[in-house]
């Protein structure tokens, strides 16, 4: 009896033991797992988180196995399909729309042994959830000095999907750019309500051309605001990927996300026994952040977006830097101080001089 | 270009896919048959049109391109609604759901691809009359396709015999039958007609409105057509009427958002209040403008029970199997 009270022991010490083993242990084959909001050829934002898988699927070769599902609606949708893919074997998923959070943290409490990667996001309700993004508001500060020199008449016309403060963040940061480069310079803001319809985002921009805009910017996912701006034969911002194909003479540069990196490091950490939880916020400094070549414009106007680059991919400068005032006029950011992450994760105000009333 | 004949173009744009499919599907709903899938049609249609524009190089076989595959694909619904006889809902979502997934499959090559422009006809002289001639003079082939489509069928269905006997057909399939009519063949003629209208409506997204092919670019507008035709009550003008305050809407409610009110601060005092007033409405709700307007409508026709018998077609919905 007693020996047999040795051996019961000696297995719960084996048992108890052995998932510190598994924490650290290095795995052969890692099958990883995307899952996209638009489809992948909407050469935007799902094209991107698309090309860093074929770039993971590159760099690590036979180790990696990857699959994807696209144009999945943020929702009860995402749930059945981030299951799915937990139950098919993937061994990390990586959710990349802000709208699946719930729904990922919900699938990660019930399969431990996944790893959940979401993206744009802030909640990490369970050790095997991690958050990535990217500090695209810095390109948009760039985009916003650009536009300031290039409107004829000081207005840019802003198409915007949802009031999430990735994209008020986004706002915030180019009416900074544009109003340091010509203080009355005005923005006028549509919200779509949408991540991709190209009929409607094409009519945003048609609205906001009408209305006297002559710079258009967007962060919907189509190319059809970039085509609108061709035909009226204005200067347009891509979105999320370079778009040059659709207005060869009407992008001025676009901010382009380059997740390829991300997903190699998290998807090796994976494969090395590493990986931990993390929440990761890269910008140009980076590499998560590239802008594409500066088009269009004159050399004076690109000397200044390039000086600017530099000193944000330097760490030299930060677009949220104070003085900045909340629109409502009440001190946000005292002189020189840098706006802390946290806030920005959030964002749910405008700052002074963005001539429009957030949706809340 | 004054801001008003801007605004109105861009109502006469976001209109036309609209009254296209909805047009065909009040022919389809008049020979009692409910065709659901309206929404799966136009995308076959749109990606028809742009993989025949793109392969031709002529944007007038595009929308050619657009219509047949419109008309090809609803005659799976017709095969299995009238001839199998399955329910008309259940078949019509499944074309819906079958279009949106097999237009992505073939439709993957000609992502990303910058696509051929249907551009405006502009007849001469009458183009040149203030206002009206860009609006009505000036624009591409399916707009005034879209209008005379309207007036063809009202026409059609209640000034020819071939109509009465649509009719006939939609609101007692039992009496058609005993006359003789040939039920099977007026449905088959009215889906297909349906399908058409809806395919060109389709081709009209990615050939004009924008010209590119992206999965799932008509992004609801089926269901929108599908809306406005209880919204007509069956009738053709009403169509007409209805699609352009759907356009209407949809425009206007992004040229509100656009609106600076710190531009508008010349107005006179109760004009700048209305123009703060509709500018502090959520743009979450004007985006669902168009949704609300029709559950507004339905309610208000559903009061009036006779007016609603007098033009629903009797037999919608119900499949016909003739008993000898």
């Amino acid at each position: 009896m007693k020996k047999m009270l040795g051996i019961i022991a000696a297995f719960a010490i084996a048992l108890s033991a052995s998932p510190a083993l598994s924490a650290s242990h290095t795995m052969e084959k890692v099958k990883a797992c995307f899952i996209y909001v638009g489809p992948i050829g909407d050469f935007g934002y799902s094209y991107q988180h698309d090309q860093g898988r074929l770039h993971l699927e590159e760099a690590l070769g036979d180790k990696v196995e990857t699959a994807y599902l696209e144009s999945v609606p943020e929702g009860a949708d995402a749930e059945r399909a981030i299951e799915r893919f937990a139950r098919s074997g993937c061994n990390i998923i990586f959710t990349t729309s802000f709208g699946y959070m719930d729904a990922t943290n919900k699938v990660a409490g019930k399969f431990p042994d996944v790893k959940f990667e979401h993206a744009t996001g802030y909640k990490r309700e369970h050790p095997n959830v991690s958050t990535y993004n990217s500090k695209f508001y810095e390109g948009r500060y760039i985009q916003g000095q650009i536009a300031a020199k290039m409107s004829k008449v000081g207005v840019a016309g802003y198409i915007a999907s949802f009031p999430i403060p990735e994209v008020v963040m986004g706002i915030n940061s180019f009416v900074l750019g544009a109003q340091s480069v010509n203080p009355d310079f005005k923005l006028k803001v549509v919200w779509a309500n949408t991540w991709i319809d190209p009929g409607k985002e094409a009519d945003a921009a048609k609205a906001l051309i009408d209305q006297g805009a002559d710079i258009i910017t967007q962060h919907t996912d189509s190319t059809a605001p970039m085509q609108v701006a061709t035909e009226r034969g204005i200067k347009a911002f891509g979105q999320a990927s370079d778009m040059i194909r659709f207005g060869p003479q009407t992008q001025l540069t676009a901010v382009v996300d380059d997740w390829g990196p991300y997903y190699v490091k998290r998807v090796s950490a994976l494969l090395d026994g590493t990986w931990e939880q993390v929440d990761v916020w890269g910008g140009m400094k980076e590499g998560h952040v590239v802008m594409a070549p500066y088009t269009n414009m004159p050399d004076d106007v690109k000397a200044l977006a390039e000086e600017t680059e530099a000193k944000i991919k330097s760490g030299a400068f930060d677009p949220f830097t104070g003085p900045v005032k909340k629109q409502d006029g009440s001190d946000w950011l005292a002189e020189g101080e840098v706006a802390d992450p946290g806030v920005l994760l959030g964002m749910n105000f405008y700052v002074a001089g963005v001539d429009d009333q957030l949706p809340q | 270009m004054g801001m008003f004949e801007a605004i109105l173009l861009t109502v006469f744009a976001a209109a036309t896919p609209l009254l296209l499919a909805a047009i065909g599907e009040l022919v389809t709903e008049r020979s009692g048959v409910l065709n659901l899938g309206v929404e799966g049609m136009m995308i076959m249609g749109a990606v028809a049109g742009f993989a025949f524009a793109q392969i031709t190089g002529n944007p007038y076989l595009g929308a050619l391109g657009g219509m047949v595959a419109g008309a090809l694909f609803s005659l799976l619904f017709a095969f299995l609604a009238i001839t199998l006889v399955t329910n008309q809902v259940a078949t019509g979502l499944a074309l819906t759901i079958l279009g949106l997934g097999l237009s992505g499959l073939w439709g993957e090559a000609f992502i990303g691809v910058p696509g051929v422009k249907l551009t405006p006809i502009v007849i001469p002289l009458l183009s040149d009359i203030p206002l009206i001639g860009r609006l009505f003079f000036a624009q591409d082939i399916l707009f005034y396709v879209s209008i005379a489509l309207v007036f063809a069928v009202s026409w059609f269905l209640f000034k020819t015999k071939a109509g009465l006997i649509l009719r006939s057909v939609g609101d007692s399939h039992g009496s058609a039958h005993a006359l003789g009519i040939n039920v099977a063949r007026v449905r088959y003629l009215a889906v297909m007609f349906g399908g058409a209208c809806a395919g060109l409506g389709g081709a009209h997204l990615s050939l004009v409105y924008t010209t590119q092919w992206i999965e799932n670019m008509t992004a609801g507008r089926g269901w929108i057509a599908l809306a406005l035709v209880v919204f007509a009550s069956w009738r053709p003008l009403r169509i007409l009427l209805g699609a352009y305050l759907f356009g209407a809407i949809t425009i206007l409610q992004l040229h509100i958002q656009a609106l600076n009110l710190s531009d508008l601060e010349f107005l006179p005092a109760p004009i700048y209040g209305l123009m703060s007033v509709l500018k502090s409405i959520p743009s979450q709700f004007l985006s669902s403008l168009p949704y609300l307007a029709t559950i507004v409508v339905l309610v208000l026709i559903s009061r009036n029970r006779r007016l609603t018998l007098i033009n629903t077609p009797a037999m919608l919905g119900q499949g016909f199997v003739p008993d000898r």
